[in-house]
């Protein structure tokens, strides 16, 4: 999640970066505070005047102005994680116990390893034979669950041609740990060689 | 009378058996407040020990610790055991010790239910703990999620054993939370107003509500999971119009209400110990008062925060998002009051303080991360993560665990009159705080790795060997300094010297008696007039053991106390408590059987344990009142009030009020189950639905409008001294008459076993039947205590309990029938 590899992957991690910033520095202001309180000398203060700083001050502006541009950015950055793009390679994963079914337009399905085209926008559609699981592969989105009788998609783009690891991330009991899958990223000549079924 | 001679005379009345006898037929809430404190914390050893285990397995790479089976069971039971065998208990044992002495008031109020709750909690319990023994613990995680926790994948015990098992524990959650909520709105000093309220009784108030409302889901989920797994009624499996996202919306519905619930109390210790630190009063009460409403009202609001990656549109997600962010604002506003509490008194670092600031630290990381899974898609990349644990154990560990320990150093000398004699204390919280965040910091960063949570091994060359082996070193230095609390309490409770009265300086009640408190708490009650009386008033202890208070005069050998107007604190009846009894212990063994019987499928055993609750329930109930009317009694200070079984709303009313608040949200969440099937389950619809009949529909909707008028009439009877049984007699027919056509609708439900519209609907008219028997049992007893002159026009309190039943069961009977036949009628 840390070495992103394509633009949703990296999308969050920049929220990530900037929001680790943020809460650092609210942990050391409130430390502060909280040490400053333990001075020895200080004026008195009535309890209007406190309130009023304390708590519409800090306990309510504050927080709703910091929530509420955090909020609007992620909720940006979800926007368009999930906007529809025009012309997205559709394909279709089935979890079940056994593993990972991987399903393409123009050819066979494949076991355990996903091909996909570098450089374009890939759409998923995710559901299980059995029971709940989830896709994810971290170096390229987020996750979403395969769900029984309901099918969701996710979007994933990889920056260039590689292998990257994907897993299984809703525990799903003995086997868990192996329910892991590859995907396999193409240049624009290799997918249409793996669409054409020279390559497995 | 001297304040001596008073003591033991009030002594004599109020005290628990002597010995181990006391031990099984206690009701007072002294005892079992302790009874609660210690069985909490031995399942904190018992889950702390587990989560050791876990941490030993995850040190090292491809260790042979534990199989995967055993690990399952390791982090399933380490969760469950956590959040329902310890949290949940510890704040009821919290609360029951400490809320009578709190709100001036000598017990709660109902103390057989506090001790039957206990009961439930210990049986159940140790259901649980035999599950762990026995190697046959639940293993699909704590929020056992269908399919994988259903029939097909998971046949064996151990998942009926969480179901079963945690419902019977959830009994004494549900039986605390109608017992404060109307200890703290009814049972509280005279003169005590809702704004002269220890901030600590605000607290209790708003979690026990939220109790109310946030278990009944998680309650009906158990029960439909449980009818699935036994009697293949497919409410979760997609292929027979069940879904399994309906468990997560009710196991959420519960779950996220479930965080604030164990937090909110440990607030509430915050609130109480933060001011009394800093030798000043409490910044922004009426600010305080307010977010923590806040809270609760949000806190049903965010459920979906759990299910960011099923699959909601995204403008859904959007608005759940919002509502988690939006929850940290009345969590500042509580927070900077604390803060700025802080900054208006002194602050002086007693053993308490240290724990207070673990918490700061610590909440306040885990608040921020909480923000962070609050936005959507980070979620997407942290959730079902290292990272998700390690946020939640800082929320839990930060907003639970702290405050918890600096509630237990601060109350700990009233409970035992001693003071603190080894310093181990201070040690205890630099390992523990060292320990904790050197594990949980760690966890963070194998989330971001990518490291799962859950998995019981990973590969050397993941690279995450490092950071677990070093998240296992802290977790076992915290351990340690766990162990050294226990030994400081062990060694306080036999060892340590008598301390002053109130070494803190506190301005609450509880420190205005002596410590350890007395089996009666107050020798009279006082009259308050103010946030803190004791500091007020300094002599306040005195003048209340010489019977300067209210009911300084036991009568007749009775446990006394007094029953309040809601918000002004006007006295209005006197209330008079049983006495020890075996009675709840017996009713929690038989409530045992019936949940041991679903458990290992001996289902001939059920019904006779249901005739053996009911039976056990009649005579609980028989025992109160009398077939005299009493009169005016003397309270003191000049003033004579009512038995409360002599006025209109006895406290029976109230708690069947609150009972029914629960009752209505199981009831909620039922419906919720059945819209959601029918409009989101693939499915739908079903290949028939349920015929139409007339007589059943008509009969049971008249007989539902009939019984209300009918037990109107009955209480207007024995109000105006007239004869009532006629008209009692005739409610309990209609009622019957409902449940008859209740019965007809489940037996002429579609096979349940066929679609998940059947079984709904056979749940739906099991619901409505069930309380049309229990209402009808009710109507049986009320016409029996007419029958015997157990009521008159001052003794009219318990037809009006009934009529609550009443009313509340022809309610759903009409809803039940008019639902089941609504598709017919439309097509």
């Amino acid at each position: 999640m840390l070495d992103p590899a394509g633009p949703a992957a990296r999308e969050i991690a920049t929220l990530w970066w900037i929001m680790l910033g943020g809460s650092f520095a609210i942990l050391v202001f409130v430390t502060i505070l909280l040490a400053l309180s333990f001075r020895p000398d200080r004026r008195q203060h009535d309890d209007v005047r406190m309130e009023r700083t304390w708590i519409v001050g800090l306990g309510l502006g504050f927080s709703v102005a910091v929530l509420a541009a955090l909020l609007s950015y992620g909720v940006a950055t979800g926007a368009r994680l999930t906007a529809p793009s025009e012309t997205p390679v559709q394909v279709t994963a089935k979890a079940t116990l056994a593993g990972w079914t991987f399903g393409y337009d123009a050819r066979d399905d494949t076991e355990d390893v996903l091909h996909i085209p570098a450089r374009r926008d890939v759409e998923v559609a995710i559901t299980t034979g059995d029971i709940i699981h989830s896709f994810w592969v971290p170096r390229l989105a987020g996750k979403i669950d395969a769900i029984p009788g309901h099918v969701n998609r996710l979007r994933i783009e990889a920056d260039t041609p590689g292998v990257y690891q994907g897993r299984s991330a809703e525990y799903s009991g003995p086997g868990y740990l192996d329910l892991r899958f590859t995907v396999q990223a193409h240049d624009a000549d290799g997918w249409q060689e793996f669409l054409r079924g020279e390559t497995e | 009378m001297n304040a001596l001679q008073r003591h033991r005379k009030l002594d004599a009345i109020w005290a628990s058996d002597k010995g181990f006898r006391g031990w099984f037929n206690t009701v007072s809430h002294t005892d079992l407040g302790r009874m609660f404190l210690v069985t909490a914390f031995f399942y904190f050893g018992v889950a702390g020990v587990l989560s050791m285990l876990i941490r030993a397995q995850l040190a090292t790479p491809h260790s042979a610790w534990a199989s995967e089976e055993v690990y399952a069971q390791l982090f399933t039971m380490h969760g469950t055991i956590m959040m329902f065998l310890f949290a949940i208990p510890a704040i009821e044992g919290m609360a029951v010790y400490l809320i009578p002495k709190m709100l001036g008031t000598r017990d709660l109020a109902y103390p057989r239910l506090t001790a039957y709750g206990y009961w439930c909690y210990a049986f159940g319990g140790a259901m649980m703990l035999a599950s762990l023994v026995l190697g046959l613990a639940p293993d699909g995680g704590w929020f056992m999620y269908p399919p994988l926790t259903g029939g097909i994948h998971s046949p064996g015990i151990n998942t009926d054993f969480w179901l079963i098992g945690i419902t019977f524990v959830e009994i004494s959650a549900i039986c605390a939370a109608v017992e404060l909520c109307v200890s703290i709105l009814k049972f509280r000093a005279p003169g005590m107003s809702l704004d002269k309220m220890p901030i600590f009784g605000w607290y209790i108030l708003v979690t026990s509500l939220m109790i109310l409302t946030g278990f009944p889901p998680l309650i009906l989920g158990s029960i439909l999971l449980e009818l699935e797994r036994a009697f293949g009624l497919p409410f979760f499996q997609a292929e027979l119009g069940g879904d399994s996202l309906l468990w997560q919306h009710l196991f959420w519905l519960f779950g996220h209400p479930e965080v604030y619930i164990i937090f909110l109390p440990a607030a509430g210790i915050l609130s109480t110990l933060i001011p009394v630190m800093a030798r000043t009063t409490l910044l922004g009460y009426g600010w305080i008062v307010a977010s923590v409403v806040a809270l609760a009202f949000l806190s049903f609001g965010l459920w979906v925060h759990h299910m960011f990656t099923t699959g909601i549109p995204h403008m859904g997600v959007a608005f759940f998002s919002a509502a988690s962010t939006l929850v940290a604002v009345p969590t500042a506003v509580q927070l900077f009051a604390w803060i700025g509490t802080m900054w208006k008194g002194r602050p002086e670092l007693h053993m308490p303080m240290l724990h207070i600031l673990g918490f700061f630290i610590t909440f306040v990381i885990g608040g921020l991360t909480g923000v962070m899974v609050a936005i959507v898609p980070f979620d997407w990349q942290v959730h079902d993560t290292a990272f998700i644990t390690a946020h939640l154990h800082y929320v839990l560990f930060g907003g639970f665990v702290f405050p918890i320990l600096a509630g237990l150093y601060y109350w700990l000398p009233l409970v035992t009159g001693r003071k603190r004699f080894f310093k181990l204390g201070e040690t205890a919280f630099v390992l523990i705080f060292t320990g904790f965040h050197g594990t949980f910091l760690a966890m963070h960063v194998l989330g971001l790795l990518g490291q799962r949570r859950r998995i019981h091994t990973y590969d050397v060359d993941a690279g995450w060997t490092a950071i677990n082996l070093t998240a296992s070193v802290f977790s076992f230095i915290m351990a340690i300094g766990l162990a050294l609390v226990l030994i400081d309490i062990i060694i306080h409770l036999f060892i340590a010297v008598r301390g002053a009265r109130s070494p803190w300086g506190a301005g609450t009640l509880e420190w205005a008696t002596m410590s350890p408190p007395p089996s009666y708490n107050f020798a009279s009650l006082p009259h308050v007039t103010s946030r803190a009386p004791y500091t007020d008033n300094p002599t306040l202890p005195d003048e209340m053991a010489r019977g300067l208070g209210y009911l300084s005069d036991p009568q007749e050998g009775r446990r006394e106390t007094l029953m309040i107007d809601v918000t002004s604190g006007t006295p209005e009846a006197v209330v008079v408590y049983p006495a020890n009894t075996f009675l709840p212990i017996k009713m929690a063994a038989v409530t045992g059987v019936f949940f041991l019987s679903l458990l290992l499928k001996v289902y001939w055993i059920t019904p006779l344990a249901v005739i053996g609750v009911a039976a056990l329930a009649w005579r609980w109930a028989w025992q109160l009142g009398a077939r005299n009317d009493a009169g005016p009694q003397p309270v003191g200070r000049d003033m004579y009030l009512p038995l409360s079984s002599e006025t209109a709303k006895s406290q029976g009313w109230w708690g069947s009020a609150f009972l029914l608040v629960a009752n209505a949200t199981f009831f909620g969440s039922l419906l919720f189950g059945y819209a959601f099937l029918w409009t989101i389950a693939p499915g739908w619809p079903p290949p028939v639905w349920l015929d139409l009949w007339l007589p059943e529909l008509a009969f049971g909707i008249a007989a539902a409008l009939a019984a209300p008028i009918l037990i109107r009439m009955t209480c207007a009877r024995v109000a105006g001294g007239q004869a009532a049984a006629a008209p009692c007699t005739m409610a309990l027919v209609a009622v019957v008459v409902l449940a008859v056509c209740l019965a007809s609708l489940m037996l002429r439900t579609p096979d349940p076993s066929m679609h998940a519209y059947g079984a709904t609907l056979l749940v739906l008219g099991g619901y409505g039947f069930f309380h049309a028997a229990v209402t009808g049992v009710m109507l049986g007893f009320l016409r029996a205590r007419i029958a015997k002159g157990h009521t008159s026009q001052a003794r009219r309190a318990e037809p009006a309990i009934v009529r609550l039943w009443v009313d509340y069961t022809a309610a759903v009977g009409i809803l039940c029938l008019t639902i089941a036949h609504l598709p017919a009628l439309l097509t």
